[in-house]
């Protein structure tokens, strides 16, 4: 149906564009110096009159549409339907749509069956009076914009300014995202929040999400302290950050200072080829190859590894962030001054000496930045850890041992059967906002410090 | 830096312990040189063994052990009424044919427990390759056919050399009469190494054997799709608008930190939003492609944003100034002469977003791409999985042969990508200009 109405759409268009053109240049009986705007302005002028609204009449409905017609079911359905509590009548809804289109309902019952037969027939006026405005809209469009043009029309100024409109509104996307980001997870937290303390979320100790879903089962106590959860993150990351930082920086200052051209130009790509690698391939990696390795060796000489170890995915991830950490450190090493370095090496020092004692601290705000990105990085990845880290939120500082992330919790506690509205799934919520407040604000100090010290070298 | 050679020489120095003092200085330095090395070394030992596991885990995935067996398809079972009407014969009970062809393959096998071990030596999904090769061959009813069916994952290993035979039996997954059948077959010269095409046209399957990538692959081509339609337009726009229009003042300043900032949120947010608002806010179906696409879709925006930037700020300013010179408007410029300069930078830049996106599992996993589905998707609003959540769920898997289907969907998966990033590579070195 979509498709129809979208294929007529763009045929009214493009007949539109023709209209308004052939109109213009007749007015001018093909003098095109008497008109105000090329030709072709006054097509897109038509054009816009036709298309525009007959759109933005498409967008409303689509999202309006089901309002209505939800309300027309449950306007005719039984009582027993309406008294649900709205979580039930939401699921109810959501399964009558199903039927009604051919999907999969979670259930199939004879009242959800006879509401979606009602669905069904209303859902096909809608579809069919939405095609029936939508294309007399644009015819009507049509003729209007067609009628008002005229040689002096400023066609062009009117589209220009459209065009204006229509890019100002898609670079408010990207605010749009970080509003609808802050919201959802802030609706959900605060509701989360409702049922479990702030406080006892951000300081408990004893991290247990399993909750009775139904009255009859027996389920956990519902312990939400996070403090393991952060714990385990935090080890986790500093692991990860004993094998990047070190492998990272040294590659970049071997790169930019010793390597010969030809080696930078192969070793450079090749390193970009880590950063390119997916997650899941470094979880799989992590989870059948390390870990069992580091077991393995372990056992050899008599030590305990877990084999969801902190080590094996702090390791791994360590790997995934060094083309992060060398390419960032790259291009802060590259922005110190060649006169610093020529001074150094006139008094003498070598190039060791040069790069510990005089470029390091020189370039240390903007290595400090590019650590904390890679450290934002490391805390909010999630597939390594999620296939290589375990699960149980064990509060402990043995990297032998299993710990668990925010990540891999809020995965575990939104994957698979959810009861939407448990305090366990919006527990998930409330880490997410954690997570996201913790990343931004790392990275908000990151970008400063890192700008700061361009500034002073430009 | 200078010569050594004359700097060491001693009448350069006035004392004994300068000359030590500067020796100590070179073998730091040299130390220094030599973890350089050893870093650079570290990382590309790293990449070494990773590819070189995932190959090793995951070749013998590519082929795939076949029985070539003779089945009886006796007329009464496939088609009695002798109708020859496809439709019929569809229907028959290729199980039982199966079953008739082991029966008559191993006549002693007569107790029960060692008949359903004899079962599981092929494939339970026998009867399928059964049926069509009879569907792709009508005139085989009523006759003795040879036709190749797979082995079960687990009698595939063995040929494949994964079981040890040495080990007790208790502790094997193939036991010995199992064993004993399985060389009969193969001495009789009925066993047979091919490609795998299986892997390559279906979906996924609870049986390693019959399990496939092509339904992730489809759904991540559907998912990609959604993306680049979303993303690349408005992308695109935002940085025109950006670079060229917005004046400077405090809303387009937010806008730009915006987008920083988004560029660095970890992916999982992006689900969460998923799922927090095109799932339970509009109701749009879950594991579908259409949203899986939509969260993609601005998870790569402030990529494809930044890239476009970058490649509008690289055309030249006399490029503006000529245009606006000859008396084009600042749209007509923009649109005419800009925009078709920077198109290629544009471009690079979104296939280096895309192939984030197809690398990406994290937020698919919120929005509910996770689940097991046989099905290749027939379109944007049908369940779905995409490539890397298929290799995510084979991962899981405890059965070994799921393990080399995870290590060949991996060098799938990375074959596309290397393709994508060779394409931005190949634009970037084809239409670069420096001026």
């Amino acid at each position: 149906m979509f498709l129809w109405i979208a294929v007529a759409l763009l045929l009214i268009i493009m007949g539109a564009y023709y209209t308004g053109r052939g109109r213009a240049v007749s007015s001018v009986s093909g003098n095109y110096t008497a008109l105000h705007s090329l030709p072709s302005y006054h097509g897109y002028y038509v054009a816009l009159w036709a298309g525009l609204p007959a759109f933005i009449l498409s967008i409303i409905w689509f999202f309006v549409a089901p309002q209505v017609l939800e309300g027309i079911v449950l306007s005719q359905a039984p009582e027993s339907v309406t008294s649900l509590p709205p979580e039930r009548l939401q699921v109810f809804m959501a399964d009558v749509a199903a039927i009604a289109q051919g999907g999969i309902p979670s259930q199939v019952t004879p009242e959800r069956e006879a509401a979606a037969e009602i669905y069904g027939s209303y859902l096909s006026v809608s579809n069919w009076l939405m095609f029936a405005v939508a294309i007399s809209l644009a015819v009507a469009g049509l003729t209007y914009g067609r009628a008002r043009i005229r040689p002096r029309l400023r066609a062009r100024n009117s589209v220009e300014s459209m065009v204006n409109l229509v890019l100002i509104i898609c670079s408010t996307i990207a605010i749009l995202t970080t509003v609808g980001i802050v919201f959802s997870l802030l609706f959900e937290a605060l509701r989360f929040f409702a049922r479990v303390p702030f406080t006892d979320f951000l300081f408990g100790l004893q991290w247990s999400p399993q909750t009775a879903i139904r009255a009859d089962q027996v389920g956990g106590s519902g312990e939400f302290g996070a403090v393991p959860i952060f714990a385990g993150t935090f080890l986790i990351t500093l692991i990860a950050m004993f094998v990047a930082v070190p492998i990272g920086l040294m590659s970049a200052i071997y790169l930019s200072d010793y390597a010969s051209n030809s080696v930078r130009s192969v070793v450079k790509p090749i390193l970009e080829i880590l950063a390119g690698v997916p997650t899941v391939v470094y979880g799989f990696f992590a989870a059948l190859t390390v870990a069992p390795t580091l077991r393995a060796w372990g056992g050899s000489i008599g030590l305990d590894v877990a084999s969801e170890s902190a080590l094996a995915a702090g390791l791994v991830m360590g790997v995934m962030i060094i083309p992060f950490v060398s390419s960032l450190s790259d291009d802060v090493i590259n922005a110190v001054p060649q006169s610093l370095r020529d001074a150094s090496a006139g008094l003498g020092a070598t190039n060791s000496e040069t790069i510990r004692q005089v470029i390091l601290p020189a370039a240390l705000p903007g290595i400090v930045g590019a650590i904390l990105l890679a450290v934002s990085r490391a805390i909010g990845e999630t597939m390594i850890v999620v296939m290589a880290a375990g699960l149980a939120a064990n509060l402990t500082a043995n990297p032998l041992e299993a710990v668990t992330t925010v990540t891999v919790q809020i995965v575990t506690l939104l994957v698979g059967d959810q009861e939407f509205d448990s305090a366990k799934t919006l527990a998930a919520f409330a880490l997410g906002l954690t997570l996201f407040a913790v990343t931004l604000v790392l990275n908000v100090i990151a970008l400063r410090i890192v700008q700061r010290y361009r500034e002073k070298y430009d | 830096m200078t010569d050594t050679s004359i700097l060491s020489k001693t009448d350069y120095h006035t004392s004994e312990q300068a000359e030590r003092l500067l020796k100590k200085r070179y073998r730091s330095e040299a130390r220094f040189i030599f973890y350089g090395r050893l870093a650079i070394i570290c990382a590309l030992l790293i990449l070494v063994t990773l590819l070189s596991s995932i190959f090793l885990q995951g070749y013998t995935s590519f082929y795939q052990h076949m029985a070539i067996l003779e089945f009886d398809l006796k007329q009464e079972l496939v088609d009695p009424q002798n109708t020859g009407d496809p439709e019929v014969i569809a229907k028959a009970d290729y199980r039982t044919i199966v079953n008739n062809m082991l029966r008559e393959k191993f006549p002693d096998v007569t107790v029960r427990r060692d008949r359903k071990a004899l079962k599981d030596i092929i494939s339970s999904g026998s009867d399928l390759f059964v049926r069509s090769a009879v569907m792709a061959d009508l005139s085989l009813v009523g006759t003795r056919a040879t036709i190749a069916v797979p082995l079960s994952d687990d009698a595939d290993s063995v040929f494949k050399g994964f079981i040890d035979r040495t080990l007790p039996e208790d502790e094997r997954r193939v036991k010995d009469n199992q064993l004993g059948w399985l060389d009969q077959l193969s001495e009789e010269g009925r066993i047979e190494s091919r490609f795998n095409m299986t892997f390559f046209q279906v979906g996924d399957s609870r049986e390693p054997e019959l399990a496939g990538i092509w339904g992730a692959v489809v759904g991540s081509a559907l998912t990609l799709v959604v993306t680049l339609l979303i993303s690349f337009p408005l992308g695109v726009a935002t940085a025109i608008y950006l670079e060229e229009f917005a004046p400077k003042n405090r809303w387009t300043d937010l806008i730009e930190v915006n987008i920083n900032n988004l560029a660095a949120v970890p992916s999982i947010v992006f689900g969460l939003l998923g799922l927090a608002v095109f799932l339970n806010f509009f109701g749009l179906p879950r594991s579908a492609p259409l949203v899986g696409g939509l969260v993609l879709a601005l998870m790569t925006l402030p990529t494809i944003i930044i890239a476009s930037r970058a490649s509008l700020k690289a055309v030249p300013p006399s490029i503006r100034e000529g245009g606006l010179g000859v008396g084009a408007s600042h749209v007509q410029t923009v649109f005419h002469h800009v925009l078709p300069l920077a198109m290629p930078g544009m471009m690079t830049g979104t296939i280096i977003g895309m192939a984030q996106a197809l690398g990406e599992t994290a937020p698919l996993l919120m929005i509910g791409m996770v689940a097991f589905i046989v099905d290749v998707p027939t379109g944007i609003t049908s369940p779905a999985t995409v490539l890397p959540v298929q290799i995510f769920i084979w991962a899981d898997s405890p059965e070994r042969a799921f393990v080399a289907k995870t290590g060949g969907a991996i060098m799938v998966l990375l074959s596309f990508l290397v393709i994508m990033n060779l394409i931005a590579v190949m634009l970037r070195r084809r239409f670069e200009r420096r001026w």
